[in-house]
């Protein structure tokens, strides 16, 4: 039972009693105590004065309120009156329970009972801790303004005069920043010691870096990689920043256990296992329980309890102005930044959602004026109900486009990086359930009424999808038929697919060509098209990269001729135990890296430009990641693009010389340390010999010394006689018959 | 070039040895048996029998009269080269090592391993080369006692002025060889990496050693300053300089008893050519399918022979190109 208000008083008495006594340590105890208790209440300030007889009338009329964001009942509204019959002018209300109290402090504090009155809403705790005399000062003093600090440039590395490349290299405990010098050594930046807990990770602009500890993430930037922003989460083990860096997400499966003095964190973190942080401020917009763990009570028997967590668990649209979480089966949840609110105050019920996925960019579709931005979601088939593709205009919820599926087994989304198509590859089982065969459902976003169309020529299930990015072309990768013997990988099938050309808009979506045979299970495009490195990773047999060409400049093939592509493999190149492979940002060059998180033989790095020549092989110790420092959009318009690109022979003969310069000036510094070496290393041995000889002086040896003398008795002289040539006849019986004559 | 392969013994190879002609080679190996060998056409000239444990280290006199052998079985044996009959047998409280003869091979130092509350000590012989060669000094003249890290491997340097030695924690030694005493103690590769193999430069101005750290360096044997370095990817048993060619060769790869962390893939187990002065790897001899255990060049530069942890002993004689490679800088300080 909560202690009444007037044992409260009393309690206050004893402890200024106790006040006298040091017990501070018992006191603390005492103190947490009455917290506890009083952590239901809520005091209501700014209220009219009434006289008391119709008190119970605004005790009423403010239950509405109170009852709004919680429960409480007109017993628990406490409203004293003073010696004139009249009230105060307060309240104290005491809730079912600390969190709608808390609710309460949130929703209702400044909100306007009247037009006279505004309620000042907060927790009797706080009133205790701030409000007691002595704890707040009398007269208000202005904060001195805090010196300006000139900060680091959070985009410095976008200076570089040669339009270098970052890289983030973590092995062993040491998280190092490089430049990429093609073949020369990568130059250093910075490199630190347990830099990082778990793993480092670039904000998708490239402006932070990101180190993950058991206290919470740290983010990096700036020239020198200086400390920029803390996120205090304890025990996070995954995090996720939102498209444009505004906000973080953070993940412990550990629920968060606030304690006292926790400057960041409030009562509300309590038990929560996901915050969504604002980046600029450092501090959390809002947190949340994660759904994956409370999964297995809510839908007893039918999930398996050993559940992995969804990661990420929200998903962010392409401007980050909505961020959704979906609990599996039941609804879509939409929050609107950056108050972090619920879209409309409800979830989007959706019965048996499975996946969504939103526009990776904000599109136009045909005949839409108005700002809206798509999402992807699917369910599975329920009953005699198809399964069913749908297409969500948020912020109006309106489901705009839906298709129905039948005989799904699983669907997986992909959206076309510029929102132009959404692939929906579907697994179908036939109605045996014993073979599986997948379709291609493509969406046209951007035309008008979204028409679907449906690639169904593939016969195998298919195991990896990847568009071109800003193209609209696609790899598929589908599993054939499986070898017995665990050890050896699935044969996989490799197919290319582009639309055929046709006016503007791209038309039908036609095989430019399949590869049977191959164990490919990884397809990686470079971020600017065209250009796709197809791989065998996870593998300790097979380990090879596949460089193709879509748009190769030879001849090309009579049968393909109607299509936009025209495929062509570069080069082949083998890394064992190859694990990752990352495309920099610009396109120009690929490194396929071996980490110890998956396996600990012959860890290391390979650097390779995009057509597949190695420039470097860079085996390291304990290698466990390898980023690219992601590059933020360009500020260059449309027009001043096509001019770069149109001049960029002029350009590319100023960089040649360039990079020919660079060499000649790396192979004379090579020539000259060589030089140097080689003068230093005689001068060594010449001294050496020279004192040498008059140590053999100073002993008094003969200058023979060091040869075996002393033995020379017992042992020919030995004779320089040159070289002897031993000859030697080996005799090899090549065949051997025997006749019977006779 | 095209190797002989020397195939005579039943288990791993522990260490060869050309002697100062270059015209035998003596190989010993955990099958207790010692073999010589004619280098130039891989005939085996003869075996010295008598050891009871793993033979771990051989070395010939300088005038190829004696050859010396320590072995698990804790002796060191002196055999006729020329008869193979054994001349002399000391017996030690623990294995031997590694034995090496002094330049003028008057002395011989044998290295003792730490075991059964005994320390690793290394012990001085004298040699005689009378009419009979049985007549040697019973006891050695001096024993140095490696309270510390012990030693695993250790030479002369030149005019036999040091003893040098290389110890199980990654650092290496000098003793004077009349007194005994430590002149100086260097951890030059990274602490409790073994020294797996020690050997001297033809003028013993300067020695090479190797490492479980997977590099190599190359010391100078009157201050112990590092001159070179030469990093591998493999931990390394066993180095040596070449004669002749400013070449450095390594030879090591994981041990099979580390195979979790073995590459599933043969390539590791390849003899490195590094060069001497700018450290750079110029090339590598692939053949053996276990670690390479000890190598050894012919002392006239024309050939080297390596042993691994498959049995075999490879004899590579040099090609023409190997003779002409040359850096720029070098074909420049030549012309001078």
């Amino acid at each position: 039972m909560a202690p009444s208000f007037d044992t409260l008083s009393e309690q206050d008495l004893h402890e200024e009693e106790e006040e006298e006594i040091d017990f501070s340590d018992l006191k603390e105890q005492y103190e947490v105590k009455v917290e506890e208790g009083l952590d239901t209440f809520i005091v209501i300030d700014g209220l009219p004065v009434v006289p008391e007889d119709s008190r119970q009338k605004l005790v009423k009329f403010l239950l509405r309120k109170l009852n709004s964001v919680g429960s409480t009942s007109e017993d628990a509204v406490f409203m004293p009156v003073n010696d004139k019959k009249m009230t105060e002018g307060f309240a104290f209300v005491e809730y079912e329970t600390p969190e709608m109290a808390v609710a309460a402090v949130k929703q209702l504090h400044g909100v306007p009972l009247d037009k006279k009155h505004i309620m000042a809403v907060n927790k009797l705790m706080d009133i205790e801790r701030y409000g007691r005399e002595g704890r707040v000062e009398e007269e208000y003093k202005a904060p001195a303004p805090e010196p300006f600090k000139e900060k680091e440039h959070l985009r410095s590395w976008m200076g570089d005069a040669n339009a270098r490349d970052q890289f983030a290299l973590y092995r062993n405990d040491k998280v190092g920043v490089f430049w990429n010098n093609k073949t020369n050594p990568p130059e250093n930046v910075v490199d630190r010691a347990h830099w990082t807990q778990l793993f480092v990770q670039w904000s998708p602009k490239g402006t932070f870096l990101a180190s993950v500890h058991p206290q919470g993430v740290q983010l990096w930037g700036g020239e020198s990689f200086s400390k920029q922003k803390q996120f205090p989460h304890p025990f996070v083990q995954l995090i996720e920043f939102s498209p444009l860096e505004g906000y973080l997400t953070t993940w412990s499966a550990r629920p968060i256990q606030v304690e006292e003095g926790q400057p960041i964190l409030t009562y509300e973190e309590d038990g929560k296992n996901i915050i969504v942080w604002d980046i600029e401020t450092g501090k959390p917009l809002r947190s949340f329980v994660s759904h994956d763990l409370a999964a297995p009570t809510e839908i007893e028997g039918e999930v398996a309890p050993k559940k992995k967590v969804q990661w990420p668990a929200f998903k962010w649209s392409a401007d980050e102005k909505y961020v959704a979480r979906m609990l599996q089966g039941q609804s879509l949840s939409i929050y609107e930044l950056p108050n972090m609110n619920l879209l409309g105050r409800t979830s989007v019920k959706i019965e048996g959602a499975m996946d969504f996925e939103w526009s990776p960019a904000t599109v136009a579709r045909e005949g839409v004026k108005q700002y809206e931005q798509l999402l992807c979601f699917w369910t599975p088939e329920i009953g005699s109900n198809p399964a069913r593709v749908g297409m969500m205009s948020v912020p109006s919820k309106e489901i705009v486009r839906t298709r129905n599926l039948f005989n799904v087994s699983d669907v997986k989304l992909h959206w076309q990086s510029q929102g132009a198509y959404v692939c929906v590859k579907v697994d179908r089982h036939s109605k045996s359930k014993k073979s599986m065969a997948t379709n291609l459902e493509i969406f046209r976003v951007r035309e008008k009424g979204v028409p679907v169309e449906v690639v169904d020529s593939l016969k195998d299930t298919v195991i990896n999808f990847a568009w071109e990015p800003n193209g609209s072309r696609f790899v598929v990768i589908a599993n054939g038929e499986t070898p017995t013997g665990a050890a050896v990988l699935p044969k996989t099938s490799v197919s290319f697919f582009a639309p055929e050309k046709k006016g503007h808009t791209a038309g039908n979506f036609k095989l430019v060509r399949t590869i049977e045979k191959k164990t490919s299970n990884g397809i990686y495009w470079s971020p600017k098209g065209r250009f796709v490195v197809v791989a065998t990773v996870h593998s300790q047999t097979n380990f090879d990269l596949d460089f193709w060409d879509m748009d190769f400049e030879g001849e090309k093939i009579e049968a393909e001729k109607d299509l936009a592509a025209n495929l062509q493999l570069m080069k082949t190149v083998e890394h064992y135990g190859v694990t990752d492979v990352d495309w920099d940002s610009t396109g120009r060059y690929v490194v396929s890296s071996a980490s110890v998180w998956t396996h600990s033989m012959e860890n290391g790095w390979n650097m390779h430009t995009f057509s597949g020549t190695t420039l470097s092989e860079n085996p390291t110790e304990k290698f466990k990641q390898f980023l690219w420092r992601p590059r933020p959009a360009t500020l260059l318009s449309k027009e001043e693009q096509k001019q770069v690109r149109k001049n960029l022979r002029e350009y590319s003969k100023e960089f040649e010389e360039e990079d020919k310069y660079a060499v000649d000036i790396a192979n004379t510094a090579v020539v000259e340390t060589r030089k140097r070496v080689l003068s230093e290393w005689l001068a060594w041995l010449r001294r050496e010999k020279e004192l040498l000889a008059e140590e053999k002086e100073a002993f008094t040896l003969p200058e023979n010394a060091d040869t075996p003398a002393a033995a020379g008795d017992a042992r020919p002289v030995v004779e320089d006689q040159g070289d002897s040539v031993v000859e030697e006849i080996v005799e090899e019986i090549i065949e051997e018959t025997e006749e019977v004559i006779g | 070039m095209r190797p002989i392969l020397l195939s005579g013994h039943e288990r791993s190879l522990t260490q060869i040895k050309f002697n100062s002609d270059g015209d035998l080679l003596f190989s010993v190996s955990k099958d207790k048996i010692v073999c010589a060998w004619w280098s130039a056409n891989g005939e085996r000239l003869g075996t010295y029998n008598g050891h009871q444990g793993a033979v771990w280290t051989v070395d010939v006199s300088p005038n190829t009269i004696l050859l010396a052998t320590g072995s698990a079985d804790n002796t060191v044996r002196l055999w006729n080269v020329k008869t193979g009959e054994c001349v002399k047998v000391w017996e030690f409280s623990t294995a031997v090592k590694r034995v090496s003869f002094s330049p003028d091979g008057n002395r011989l130092l044998a290295v003792t391993e730490k075991r059964m509350g005994f320390n690793g000590t290394i012990a001085v012989l004298d040699i005689s080369y009378g009419e009979n060669l049985s007549a040697q000094a019973a006891e050695p003249t001096l024993t140095i006692v490696c309270e510390e890290s012990k030693a695993t491997v250790a030479g002369w340097s030149f005019l036999s002025k040091y003893i040098i030695a290389g110890h199980e924690d990654g650092s290496v030694s000098q003793y004077d060889p009349k007194s005994g005493d430590q002149l100086e103690n260097v951890q030059i590769h990274e602490f409790d990496s073994q020294i797996t193999d020690i050997q001297f430069a033809p003028d013993r101005l300067s020695f090479i050693t190797a490492s479980k750290d997977k590099s190599a360096k190359l010391l100078s044997s009157r201050n112990l300053a590092i001159l070179k370095t030469y990093i591998s990817d493999t931990p390394l048993n066993t180095a040596s300089v070449t004669p002749k060619k400013e070449f450095v060769i390594l030879g090591g790869g994981q041990a099979a008893m580390d195979v979790t962390t073995t590459s599933a893939r043969q390539g590791k187990f390849e003899a490195r050519f590094y060069h001497k002065v700018f450290e750079d790897e110029c090339g590598r001899v692939r053949g053996h399918f276990g670690p390479l255990n000890t190598i050894d060049v012919h002392p006239a530069g024309t050939a080297y022979a390596s042993g691994g942890e498959d049995g075999y002993v490879r004899v590579h004689h040099f090609d023409k190109s190997y003779f002409d490679f040359m850096y720029e800088v070098e074909r420049e300080q030549a012309r001078k």
